[in-house]
C-alpha cells in the first residue's frame, strides 16, 4: 500500500531528476577526493617525487642519502642570535643535538668517491621543548628555482641506454628551460670534491626568516662552517680511496677529541632573491655566529638514533619561520613520504640491513 | 522546537539545538579535515601551512566530538520516519555511531602517530601538547595507516551520509533531514513504524 502510493508520488515529482542530482553530488566529492588525494589528474605531488625508487630498494633506508651516521652533540648559543630571535636555541647555553652525517647516493652500500655531496642534518632540542630540525648540504646553491625544475633536471640527466651518458640534447634543453642551473653545474664541474665531513661547510641552502621579541622579521639563510681545514684531493687519490673512506676518516678524527660548526647566519637585505634558492646573496651581507656545534660521537644508524628521525627542514621552533622559498615547502611533503614509508618498513618488521639484522640472522632464527 | 529532558514524554520533533549546532559545524570542520589532510600529503606548496592548520582543527574536532556525545547520550533524539525499513533504520543507526566512532579515532590516532614519530603536536608556535605515546617504529607504522584508511572510511561514510540526507530530503520528504535543521517540517509519524523507535 505505503509502496504503491510512494511509486506514484515519485513519479509525480520528477525523482529521476532528483536522483541524478543527488548521485552528481556525491560524485563530485568522490571526484574532489581523487583529484586532491593525486589519484587522477596526473598533477605533480609530492609523491612524484618518490616515483623513481627502485622496487629492490632496501627496506628501511631513507629514499635519498641512504647511506649516514649517526652523531650526538651540543650547540652552545653566543647569544648573537638573540636580538633576531625568540628561539630558545639562540640563548641557551647548552643544546642537546642529535644528527646525521651522510652521502649523496641513495645507495646505502654507495661507495664513499661515488658522490661530491655530503650533508649534515640536525635535530637541536631546546630546554622550552621546541625542535629544531635542519638538513644542510655542502652545495652552496640549489641548481634550480623551483621544485619542478629539480624533476626536470633529474629527467635530463637519466642516463641514455645506448650510450649510458645523458642525452645532450636534453641536457641543453633543460639548461634553456632553467638556466639558472648552469651555475651548479659549473660548480659540480670544476669545485674540489670534499676530502673528510670534518672539513666540509654545510649549507642550508633555503631562506628562512627569525622573529624577535617585537615581531620583527629578518630573512635569513645559514651554514655550518667547519673549525677544521678544508681538505681535498687530487681525482687520482679519489679514484683509488678505500670503499667508506669518508666515514672512516669522521670516526678516526672523532676518537681524537669533537669536531666543532659554527653556526653562521647571513642576514638578507631588501632586494636580495628570499625566495630563489639557486641564487646566492651578495658577498657582504651581514653575517652572525649564532653558536658553536660541537660533535662528539657518531654511532651505527643500524642502531636508532637518527635513523627514524624525519630531518623536516620546515620543523622549525618558535621564532623562526618559513619564506616562501618554493623548494623548501616542497621538501616538507617529499621528506614526510620518504620517512612514513621507511619507518612503516622497521615498524612492519621488513627491514633487515636498515636496523643491523642480516638476511643470514634472520634465517637462522626461523 | 522541543528540547525534551525527560524520555519519557513523546520523541521530540529535532535534535536539540547543541546537536543541530554542533552537527553542522562539525560537519563542516570534517570535511575541511579530509581535503587538508589530502592537500598536506600531496602539495608541493602548502605541506606546512596545512599540517599548522590540521593538528589544531583535529584537536578541535576531538573536543567538540566528546560534547557531542554526552549530549546525544543526555537527550532524547526523533523517532526515525514512519515509511523507513527496518534495514534503512538499522542502516543509518550504524552508520551514526560509526561516525561518532570515526571523530574520537581520527583525532587521536592522528596524536598518537605524532607522538610516535617524535613529531611536535604543534597546536600553536610554542604551544605543543604532550606526547601521548613512546617514541616507536612498530606505532607509528600502525597508527598512520590506520589513520589513512580511517579517513578514507570517514569521507565514504560522509558521503553516503549525505546522499542519505538529501534524498530524504528531496525525495522520501519525510522530515528526517529537518530534523537536524532549524526548519518546521516535522517527522512524518501518521503510520507506526515496523521498525518502532528506530534510534534509541
Amino acid at each position: 500500500m505505503k509502496k504503491a502510493s510512494l511509486v506514484a508520488y515519485l513519479k509525480t515529482k520528477r525523482v529521476l531528476f532528483k536522483l541524478v542530482g543527488i548521485f552528481l553530488i556525491a560524485s563530485g566529492l568522490v571526484l574532489a577526493f581523487a583529484w586532491s588525494a593525486g589519484l587522477i589528474g596526473g598533477r605533480i605531488t609530492t609523491r612524484t617525487f618518490l616515483k623513481d625508487t627502485p622496487k629492490t630498494y632496501l627496506a628501511g633506508y631513507r629514499r635519498a642519502h641512504g647511506k649516514g651516521i649517526c652523531f650526538e652533540g651540543t650547540f652552545r648559543a653566543s647569544g648573537k642570535g638573540v636580538p633576531f630571535s625568540i628561539a630558545r636555541v639562540f640563548a641557551q647555553q647548552k643544546v642537546p643535538v642529535t644528527g646525521r652525517f651522510s652521502l649523496g647516493s641513495p645507495d646505502p652500500y654507495a661507495p664513499d668517491n661515488s658522490t661530491r655531496t655530503v650533508s649534515m642534518a640536525l635535530m637541536l632540542t631546546a630546554d622550552d621543548g621546541e625542535q629544531w630540525r635542519m638538513k644542510l648540504n655542502n652545495e652552496p646553491y640549489f641548481a634550480t628555482r623551483d621544485t619542478e625544475g629539480f624533476l626536470e633536471q633529474v629527467e635530463a640527466y637519466k642516463p641514455v641506454s645506448n650510450t649510458g651518458a645523458p642525452d645532450p640534447a636534453r641536457v641543453a634543453a633543460f639548461l634553456k628551460k632553467h638556466p639558472e642551473a648552469q651555475k651548479y653545474v659549473k660548480w659540480d664541474a670544476t669545485a674540489p670534491w670534499t676530502r673528510s665531513f670534518a672539513g666540509a661547510q654545510y649549507n642550508v641552502i633555503n631562506s628562512f626568516i627569525l622573529i624577535d621579541a617585537n615581531g620583527k622579521k629578518q630573512v635569513i639563510r645559514w651554514s655550518m662552517r667547519p673549525h677544521a681545514e678544508f681538505t681535498s684531493w687530487s681525482v687520482r687519490q679519489r679514484k683509488q680511496a678505500s670503499h667508506d673512506f669518508l666515514f672512516e676518516d669522521l670516526k678516526k678524527r672523532l676518537e681524537k677529541g669533537p669536531l666543532y660548526w659554527d653556526l653562521v647566519l647571513t642576514l638578507a637585505e631588501p632586494g636580495d632573491p628570499v625566495n630563489d634558492p639557486s641564487q646566492v646573496w651578495p658577498e657582504n651581507r651581514r653575517q652572525i655566529v649564532a653558536g658553536t656545534l660541537e660533535v662528539s660521537h657518531v654511532f651505527d644508524q643500524t642502531k636508532g638514533g637518527c635513523r627514524d628521525i624525519n630531518f623536516d627542514p620546515t620543523r622549525v621552533p618558535k621564532g623562526i619561520t618559513l619564506s616562501d622559498d618554493p623548494v623548501l615547502a616542497a621538501r616538507a611533503g617529499i621528506y614526510s613520504h620518504s620517512h612514513s614509508d621507511r619507518v612503516r618498513e622497521i615498524g612492519y618488521g621488513k627491514a633487515t640491513d636498515a636496523v643491523g639484522k642480516h638476511q643470514k640472522d634472520n634465517a637462522g632464527n626461523k | 522546537m522541543a528540547k525534551t529532558k525527560n524520555i519519557s514524554s513523546a520523541p521530540p520533533t529535532h535534535f536539540n539545538i547543541t546537536a543541530r549546532i554542533l552537527h553542522w559545524l562539525m560537519a563542516s570542520m570534517i570535511i575541511t579535515m579530509i581535503f587538508v589532510g589530502l592537500g598536506m600529503m600531496t602539495s608541493l606548496t602548502w605541506r606546512p601551512w596545512l599540517l599548522d592548520l590540521h593538528i589544531p582543527l583535529g584537536i578541535a574536532i576531538l573536543l567538540l566530538v566528546i560534547i557531542r556525545f554526552i549530549n546525544r547520550l543526555s537527550f532524547a533524539v526523533p523517532n526515525m520516519p514512519a515509511g523507513m525499513s527496518s534495514f534503512q533504520s538499522k542502516a543509518a543507526v550504524i552508520l551514526h555511531w560509526a561516525l561518532y566512532g570515526m571523530m574520537l579515532a581520527l583525532p587521536l590516532t592522528g596524536w598518537a602517530q605524532l607522538s610516535a614519530a617524535g613529531f611536535l603536536v604543534k597546536l600553536f608556535p610554542g604551544m605543543n601538547l604532550p606526547s601521548i605515546l613512546p617514541q616507536s617504529p612498530f606505532l607509528f607504522a600502525w597508527l598512520h595507516d590506520a589513520h589513512k584508511v580511517m579517513a578514507w572510511m570517514l569521507f565514504l561514510m560522509v558521503t553516503g551520509h549525505l546522499s542519505a540526507a538529501l534524498l530524504h530530503a528531496w525525495v522520501y520528504r519525510d522530515g528526517l533531514f529537518s530534523s537536524i535543521t532549524w526548519s518546521r517540517k516535522t517527522i512524518d509519524r501518521s503510520e507506526q513504524s515496523p521498525a518502532g523507535g528506530a534510534e534509541s
